[in-house]
């Protein structure tokens, strides 16, 4: 259960993303995630809240893109989906294959509300 | 992952930030924040520190990953055994409670530091880091990182090491691949271990545990050892060689690289007794 980690890692970036830019809090959080990544998106779920209380992103939205397998062939050139276990091309069937989608495991953006920025500054 | 040249936007994920796109959307009084970090941005900045490290000392650092009890320390010993005249090693070892794993390093003579994870069920890079500062690279050819016994998470983290070995051990099944993808897609070696156990164990089946690594697109060499019976190990060396040998051919000329890299966190790697850590360091 890695997932709590990976949250408490996200914490410290979205922290410190509103503080540069001074706002009174976080209203949501977007992550982009390949199913190769690693990443269980529902213990993510389950974790943010732990990892969320008592920072400036308490109560913000977790929203989870899922980013879809994609790979290139090096044989054939095509471009196809694939399966978490089964990297191969569609096309041609040949193993050798690239990643091109799917392993992300990112912080696409955050949004911040910053219309009570100096109130929030008395209070920290 | 790299998060500085764009290199993070893929075919996968950038109808994400498209200026426009439903991200960059925001309600009044609102601010959207493109960020595209990777979600383990201080993960790899460390993980890249430690590399740097084990770089400008002209050592190869090795990550062992596998199931609990797949011989990762077995093949540790077998290793030292056969190379310790030649190469000069030493082993970072993660579990959740324990010194034994490196107490049964260094009774090879070979310097270990014991990482307890408590419950954590993976080694980061800053617990490797941590660990460096109980381990002297002056003079050493080899770091093996024995990662903590586990299919799933280790596999999410940069360490700074260069080379992932996977283990898969005979009684565990030849479908280990297909079940833990991203554990073995992340291997540039593969070690089926315990192979003295497949005239016993004669429902695994060598060539499909090949067939599923290959189905995860994964061109990674796959030994067939046993530390017992001392069966591949030399194919197993053989790679090790080479990785060390192609390493430093890729360093400067005169082998190492001055030793430059910037501690962010205002301290430097000192060996002396002076230097306060928490683990224990035999040297």
């Amino acid at each position: 259960m890695h997932e709590l980690a990976l949250c408490q890692a996200m914490m410290s970036q979205v922290e410190s993303i509103a503080r540069e830019h001074r706002a009174a809090r976080v209203t949501s959080i977007t992550l982009g995630i390949g199913p190769l990544a690693g990443v269980e998106t529902q213990l993510l779920h389950s974790a943010y809240p732990i990892a969320s209380a008592g920072t400036i992103a308490e109560g913000a939205a977790l929203l989870i893109e899922a980013t879809p397998i994609r790979v290139h062939c090096s044989q054939c050139g095509a471009q196809s989906d694939a399966l978490v276990n089964r990297l191969v091309c569609a096309h041609c069937g040949d193993w050798r294959t690239d990643l091109v989608s799917g392993d992300e495991m990112l912080l696409v953006s955050v949004e911040l509300d910053k219309t009570r920025a100096p109130a929030a500054e008395a209070i920290h | 992952m790299c998060d500085t040249c764009g290199c993070n936007v893929t075919h996968g994920n950038q109808h994400l930030i498209r200026p426009g796109g439903k991200l960059e959307i925001t309600a009044s009084g609102r601010e959207a924040v493109s960020v595209l970090h990777g979600l383990l941005h201080e993960n790899d900045h460390a993980a890249r520190h430690n590399r740097a490290h084990f770089d400008s000392h002209g050592v190869l650092a090795v990550n062992l990953m596998s199931s609990p009890g797949s011989g990762k320390t077995a093949l540790l010993e077998a290793t030292i055994e056969a190379l310790g005249g030649s190469l000069s090693m030493a082993v970072i070892e993660g579990d959740l409670e324990t010194e034994n794993d490196a107490e049964r390093i260094r009774r090879h003579g070979v310097p270990a530091v014991q990482i307890a994870t408590g419950s954590a069920c993976h080694l980061d890079a800053h617990m490797v880091h941590q660990a460096l500062h109980g381990l002297d690279l002056s003079g050493l050819d080899l770091v093996f990182i024995e990662n903590v016994g586990n299919l799933v998470c280790p596999a999410s983290f940069d360490l700074g090491q260069h080379a992932n070995v996977a283990l898969l051990s005979v009684p565990e099944g030849d479908d280990k691949p297909a079940k833990y993808p991203v554990m073995f897609r992340a291997a540039d070696l593969v070690m089926l271990s315990k192979i003295d156990l497949l005239p016993v164990l004669d429902d695994f089946d060598p060539a499909r545990a090949e067939g599923y690594l290959r189905d995860l697109a994964n061109s990674a060499p796959l030994i067939h050892a046993s530390s017992k019976s001392g069966a591949g190990i030399d194919s197993w060396l053989r790679w090790l060689q080479e990785r060390l040998e192609s390493r430093r051919a890729a360093m400067p000329a005169g082998g190492l690289v001055a030793d430059d890299h910037h501690h962010a966190h205002g301290h430097e790697h000192r060996h002396d007794d002076s230097h306060s850590h928490q683990h224990h360091r035999e040297e």
